[in-house]
């Protein structure tokens, strides 16, 4: 179990979450980035898609 | 051996490579590109690195780390000089080109004036591209010159320079889908029909992907696209037209495939991370 930072709702991860990965808040809809695993899970609001972005 | 991973973010793609790895038992470092530092005084922390998988998100930070890794002897996948044509769309068009690869006619000017009249010659519709771009960003349709003309001025009012190298594609009346196909060395190892209402198929603006057979005929056309611009693990787009066949519409030097794995039942990853597990051998 994780807080979002922007909203503090609460967000369920998966157990197999890993560190860079981008999940969405079910309660405000903002995309977050898992900063850490351990030694407690952080997230943090995941960066703008920038113009470069792509495949 | 010991592999180097540079990503922005771990998307469905990289937790798969990673798992890949894994299974392989093979030795790797997550290089997240916004902590990278490079210090051209101090190679040896690079060139612990037999080889290099760039999957950053941005053209950027992928080009620019390739070029230093690849100018340390470290190879990458892809090598810089790939990125470097599939990441400029006139880049690519041009080695298509000087290759004799089949493509969708293509002209080039660089002022809203000049646009204009290379549109007017060419016919409506047509597609206008930015040069640098992915996901079907910006990417417009036009169809008659009302729209042209407004559509050239945003370019050269709002735009960088780059919106103002106008990139003009004759537009292909495709069947309601094109084909994104997967080439790994000198192999096309899986293909997907994207089909969408919408004449931007992309899979990131809601085109759906099914298997698409890859016959003799796609590999071949595919990997003589690959072979134009350098090589390596490369997404090729085709589209289909009535009386030419297969032409290249665009390559992507770091591709996705999330959505290909389970229409195709290929494993995309696992044949990914064995071409750069040949490529740190050499």
């Amino acid at each position: 179990m994780a807080t979002c930072p922007e909203c503090e709702g609460a967000i369920n991860l998966k157990d197999d979450v890993q560190q860079g990965e981008i999940v969405v808040c079910g309660d405000c809809g903002v995309d977050l980035e898992v900063i850490s695993i351990t030694p407690t899970i952080t997230l943090a609001l995941a960066p703008q898609e920038a113009e470069d972005w792509g495949e | 051996m010991k592999i180097g991973v540079i990503l922005s973010r771990v998307r469905v793609e990289e937790k798969w490579l990673f798992e890949a790895l894994d299974k392989r038992g093979l030795d790797y470092d997550r290089l997240d590109d916004r902590e990278i530092k490079f210090n051209f005084a101090v190679p040896d922390e690079w060139k612990k690195y037999d080889v290099v998988l760039e999957r950053s998100l941005s053209f950027g930070r992928g080009l620019y780390a390739c070029k230093v890794l690849n100018s340390l002897g470290v190879p990458t996948v892809n090598m810089a000089t790939v990125g470097e044509i599939c990441g400029d769309k006139l880049s690519t068009t041009a080695m298509l080109h000087q290759c004799n690869v089949p493509q969708p006619n293509v002209r080039l000017a660089f002022t809203p004036e000049s646009a204009l009249a290379a549109i007017e010659e060419m016919g409506y519709p047509v597609v206008l591209k930015p040069v640098v771009g992915s996901w079907g960003r910006l990417v417009s349709k036009i169809n008659d010159r009302e729209s042209a003309e407004a559509i050239l001025e945003h370019r050269e009012v709002l735009g960088n320079y780059q919106q103002q190298i106008f990139y003009i594609q004759e537009y292909v009346k495709k069947p309601g889908r094109d084909i994104r196909a997967f080439v790994v060395g000198d192999e096309t190892i899986a293909a997907i029909y994207r089909t969408s209402s919408h004449w931007i198929t992309n899979t990131a603006r809601g085109g759906v992907g099914t298997n698409c057979p890859v016959t003799p005929d796609l590999n071949k056309i595919c990997v003589e696209a690959a072979h134009a611009v350098g090589s390596g693990v490369l997404a090729v787009d085709v589209l289909e037209d009535e009386d030419r066949g297969f032409l290249i519409n665009e390559i992507n030097h770091t591709m996705e495939f999330h959505s290909s794995v389970p229409a195709t039942g290929i494993d995309i990853p696992g044949k990914v991370i064995e071409y750069v597990v040949k490529v740190g051998s050499k």
